[in-house]
């Protein structure tokens, strides 16, 4: 199998590789996919509360290469944007950027996930802490 | 990234890419070509041509080299049959003995473990009407003896084990295997490809009526292999699977490729004289690449026996670091994975699967093939770059931390995909 330049470059650098404090209210972590399967993602946001844009995000990866570079560059994508913002991202966008072939699209299936389930997780908190918030869809 | 035509060296005795995938193939010795050339140009005579010098030189040839096999094995040179590899040595011995002995009985007993060249020979046969049983392997990847005795039948008329495995280098107790399937007259292959010239097998002493041989194994050219078939106690037949001018005793019609048995020939001869201090020195490399890789990390595993164990193999688990993104950052170094994500049916290796490990496990799996052409410069380099690499991977890798960290991973809801 060859990588792409830019799977290679995330690969070989691969950014915002790290933890945030899971118990912080104003932090959305995701943890998609199964051991089992090849691949897990922790992706992990920390949110403005007043602006709700993404200060921070970090990840961690199990997985092929295409899945390490999937979820490097979704968090370089998601960092300063709204988290509504954010969840326009598609897999789709990650798949052309990064060049990936047919066998590895789930990656960026994952990739994709992981940001529904860590903006997920943060609405979740931030919901259930302010009564008052209008309902809005949870992701999944 | 360097090809393998263009190697560079990057420290003393080390150049790059290194070549450590010696069960897949092997590089060929220069003795071997050295010995083929001729065969290629002015000996080139067919084998079968009984009329002039050209066809006599070709089979004076064909038969030095069925002896120097023959040798090597334990077996008479009248007992080998030549083929183009072992995917058709074995498609031959179990169709060809299948077909033959039908009146007699229709089961046959294998293992999971084989290679794909025996389980779907088996499969096809099970279409035909054929019963298989497939044994099961225990963690160390040996077959139970026990559970042989009781798969056995009034019908059974084969049984195909390897004598050592492709991936983890398993020996299967060939000869407690052998002496039973005499006991019960029926009759034994085994696909001896991955241990021929790398530790002891002899056909009379290891009970073995059939055995599959591949030259590319063994240092020798690609698109060549043999078949043992015995001929006493008990005499083989079987049936061609292959019509045509009656070569080969007429289990095996087709030109032979005399370069390429002469090459095979060549191989084994080198084999005889040098697998005692060959295997000596591949352990001597294993165990160092072992040894190396054990004191710098923590969680990794070896699967399969160690005992009983070919010796230039080491497969281990990286647990928590998937094998392809290994692979991706060693990529300097020929080795392979028993990671979904490098097969081609994105299935994690049923070899290591067979052992009782998760798919986790497996898909965390590289396989070190050490061979006659490596050097302890290059054990060490590879050790060294596979530790830095699973330790960056390791960085990177959520279930490292979590397992740090005191979770135990099984007790997580998964969202499979």
């Amino acid at each position: 199998m060859s990588y792409s330049d830019k799977v290679v470059d995330h690969y070989n650098n691969p950014r915002n590789v790290g933890t945030l404090d899971k118990t912080a209210g104003n932090v959305g972590t995701g943890l998609v996919g199964a051991p089992e399967c090849g691949d897990v993602m922790r992706l992990q946001i920390r949110v403005n509360p007043e602006t709700q844009v993404i200060e921070e995000a970090k990840f961690k990866t199990f997985g092929c290469g295409s899945a390490i570079a999937s979820s490097s560059l979704a968090t370089e994508w998601i960092q300063g944007r709204t988290v509504e913002d954010a969840l326009r991202i598609k897999n789709t966008d990650i798949v052309k950027e990064l060049s990936l072939p047919p066998v590895k699209i789930h990656c960026s299936v994952l990739a994709e996930d992981a940001i529904r389930a860590a903006i997920g997780d943060w609405k979740k908190k931030n919901v259930a802490a302010e009564i008052a918030a209008p309902e809005t869809t949870i992701a999944q | 990234m360097s090809t393998a035509s263009r190697r560079v060296e990057v420290r003393a005795g080390v150049s790059l890419p290194i070549y450590m995938d010696n069960h897949a193939t092997s590089p060929l010795d220069p003795r071997v070509l050295e010995a083929m050339m001729p065969f290629f140009t002015t000996r080139f005579g067919n084998a079968a041509s009984r009329n002039h010098s050209f066809g006599w030189e070709a089979e004076q040839a064909v038969e030095t080299a069925r002896e120097q096999i023959a040798k090597l094995i334990g077996a008479a040179a009248k007992e080998i049959i030549f083929t183009s590899g072992a995917t058709e040595s074995d498609n031959l011995a179990i169709k060809g003995i299948a077909e033959m002995y039908r009146e007699r009985g229709n089961h046959i007993i294998t293992q999971v473990t084989e290679h794909k060249a025996v389980l779907d020979t088996c499969k096809r046969l099970e279409k035909y009407g054929y019963r298989v049983t497939y044994l099961p392997v225990k963690a160390d990847g040996r077959i139970d003896i026990e559970d042989l005795n009781r798969a056995m039948d009034d019908k059974t008329i084969l049984v195909s084990v390897m004598a050592a495995n492709n991936e983890i280098g398993v020996l299967q107790p060939i000869r407690e295997i052998g002496k039973i399937c005499h006991e019960k007259g029926v009759l034994f292959h085994t696909d001896a490809v991955q241990i021929i010239g790398k530790a002891p097998f002899n056909v009379i002493a290891d009970n073995v009526d059939v055995a599959s041989i591949s030259a590319h194994k063994i240092y020798g050219p690609k698109g060549v292999g043999a078949l043992y078939v015995r001929r006493r106690n008990p005499r083989v037949q079987i049936a061609a699977q292959i019509d045509g001018g009656g070569h080969e005793r007429g289990m095996r019609s087709g030109t032979l490729n005399v370069p390429g048995i002469v090459g095979l020939g060549k191989a084994c001869e080198i084999a005889m004289q040098e697998m005692e201090t060959e295997a000596a020195y591949l352990r001597g490399l294993r165990d160092r690449m072992k040894e190396k890789l054990e004191a710098s990390l923590d969680y990794i595993h070896v699967n399969g026996s160690m005992e009983h164990r070919l010796p230039g193999n080491l497969n281990v688990s990286f647990v928590y670091v998937e094998g392809e993104s290994l692979l991706m950052g060693i990529n300097d170094v020929a080795v392979s994975s028993g990671s979904a994500c490098t097969s081609a049916t994105l299935e994690p290796s049923y070899v290591l699967k067979a052992l009782g490990l998760g798919d986790d496990v497996a898909h965390s799996s590289i396989r070190f093939g050490l061979g006659r052409f490596n050097t302890q410069a290059e054990v060490d380099y590879v050790a060294d770059k596979v530790i830095d690499v699973v330790q960056k991977l390791r960085e990177l890798s959520p279930l490292y931390e979590m397992v740090k960290d005191g979770i135990d991973l099984t007790k997580i809801q998964w969202q499979a995909h």
